[in-house]
């Protein structure tokens, strides 16, 4: 029988074709509503900033460095920061918490598509007018706070590659959680935990070198450091072509346990969904 | 008068509406906690590397902490709900309902929503100043507390024009829901005395978002550090500002077409 092959190979290229329309859909419309974008791209680089005043301030008292790293390396770092971030926006637990409560999911069962290739696309094409915006801020905020950049080519190309990494394991576990609104429809709560162990565990806050010994052993056995600390290591610290690679191989484990995860929470909800809406 | 009555009626029966929903609390609860916890382990951090932060020592921070905290409660229950409000009214071409009554519109559109349960910041934002207050040692006055109060009170007016003038923007452009995200990111900023601040950025969150009135300046209060100008400055601006939000919204107004009839 040769229609095996040829069916799965017109899937594939189905598949395909479904994600570059997504991406293409989402660039335009993100570019239609440029200013809406731009002023969100605004308010959340003032996280950042933030981090850098604070302690780049803490790095110039207390005679250049703190921690070990220079105020210009903390520059570099959430300059980079901001990139990674940008390219780690995914759907988060409230959209899946809308999407069951208004019964948006209903239509998007009856598709042939599992849901969650549509979350892929649409956000993966919604960066490229993200980072195009993000460039003019880069420049001004490199002017503004003097960052100590030295990179390597291959740093830029693991670099290139992890924040996609990053991309795939945040929208993956975030994703899992929001299977949780199969059960209740209130997963803020849950939500906000996740965010803040993220914020502490993933040199989102700070540089993970700045945290007690602890809670940088502990950040070695969870997803989270994959998602900032590496990416942006990646490019503006000297890691070693072993540490590069390896990384690389870190996020690979870290995104097949996600879709585990993922495709089980989702098995067991999917058992439970009984349509709201019509 | 009547104006008022109307005012503080629907605020009750805002709050009277927020209040069915029991669970929503032990949730802000839970938020909340979590918010203070982060904002406690960065200040632990930063002291950990230092003794003091351009001057300001930990227990003085742990007071900005808290007023950010209190501050950020009173505009995510008050004022935040019917800004929101009203740049989705505009979209829908509900505002109309609001504009045809017989009070005064800037009145109804700033109190017809309320979310209650958001006020836990209100009360755990007090509990963090009165925590700093104490390991700070301080002997407040009762002018200090005053001028703390009549600080607090300007921040709050402040921020409410700053908000009105936003979503008044609403009338020319539609699409504001970026608004709670863009507020919430620059508001941050307050979670630190804008001394710290670069001179371009230190003037954007005076001026531009007064962050600094509502924030730094009533925090300064509490530690003794306030200068009677800069209190001065606060009640001209608050009031310069509040002129103005009121020209801008009629002005707005007088420029939007509805979109019902």
């Amino acid at each position: 029988m040769s229609t095996l092959p040829l069916a799965k190979e017109g899937r594939l290229r189905s598949l395909a074709d479904f994600y570059l329309t997504t991406i293409r859909t989402a660039i335009q419309q993100q570019f239609q509503y440029r200013a809406a974008t731009y002023m969100y791209l605004v308010g959340m680089v003032a996280e950042p900033v933030i981090y850098l005043v604070v302690w780049s301030t803490i790095a110039d008292q207390s005679g250049g460095t703190v921690g070990g790293l220079t105020a210009g390396e903390f520059a570099a770092y959430y300059i980079v920061w901001t990139l990674v971030r940008t390219m780690n926006i995914v759907f988060t637990p409230y959209g899946w918490e809308e999407r069951i409560r208004e019964g948006e999911l209903s239509g998007q069962l009856l598709r042939p598509l599992h849901p969650i290739h549509y979350d892929l696309a649409w956000f993966a094409g919604g960066k490229v007018p993200w980072v195009l915006f993000y460039l003019p801020i880069a420049v001004v905020l490199t002017l503004v706070f003097n960052p100590t950049f030295d990179v390597r080519p291959l740093e830029i190309a693991v670099f290139a590659v992890a924040v996609w990494g990053a991309y795939l394991i945040r929208t993956f576990y975030q994703s899992a959680l929001g299977l949780v609104t199969f059960w209740t429809t209130r997963v803020g709560a849950l939500f906000q935990l996740y965010i803040t162990l993220e914020l502490l565990l993933s040199g989102r806050l700070v540089p993970l070198t700045l945290m007690p010994e602890w809670v940088q052993t502990a950040a070695w056995f969870l997803p989270f450091r994959w998602t900032f600390y590496f990416p942006i290591q990646a490019l503006v610290d000297d890691l070693s072509n072993e540490q590069l690679l390896g990384g690389l191989a870190m996020q690979a484990l870290w995104t097949l346990i996600g879709i585990g995860l993922f495709s089980l929470v989702w098995r067991y909800a999917i058992r439970r969904y009984t349509a709201v809406g019509n | 008068m009547t104006t008022l009555r109307v005012a503080l009626l629907h605020l009750r029966i805002g709050v009277m509406n927020d209040l069915q929903y029991r669970v929503n609390f032990a949730l802000q609860i839970l938020q909340s906690l979590l918010a203070l916890g982060t904002g406690l382990v960065v200040l632990w951090l930063v002291y950990s590397h230092t003794t003091e932060l351009n001057g300001w020592s930990q227990p003085e921070l742990l007071a900005v902490l808290g007023v950010q905290i209190l501050m950020g409660g009173v505009i995510r229950a008050l004022i935040q709900p019917n800004m929101m409000r009203l740049t989705e009214d505009v979209v829908q071409g509900k505002l109309d309902h609001a504009l045809t009554k017989p009070v005064d519109a800037q009145v109804l559109i700033s109190v017809r929503e309320v979310q209650i349960w958001q006020a836990v910041d209100i009360v755990s934002g007090a509990i963090v100043i009165g925590v700093a207050l104490v390991r700070l040692g301080a002997d407040l006055g009762a002018l200090d507390v005053l001028a703390f109060a009549v600080a607090l009170a300007f921040g709050a007016v402040m921020l409410y024009c700053f908000w009105l003038v936003l979503a008044t923007g609403s009338f020319w452009v539609v699409r504001m829901w970026f608004l709670p995200e863009l507020f919430e990111g620059v508001f941050q900023t307050g979670r630190w005395p804008v001394g710290i601040y670069p001179q371009w950025l230190r003037f954007g969150i005076t001026f531009l978002v007064p962050i600094a009135f509502a924030i730094t300046v009533p925090a300064e209060a509490l530690t003794s550090r306030l200068e009677w100008e800069t209190l001065a400055l606060a009640a001209g601006f608050a009031v310069v500002l509040f002129a103005f939000t009121r020209w801008f919204w009629r002005f707005g107004l007088k420029n939007y077409t509805g979109a019902s009839a």
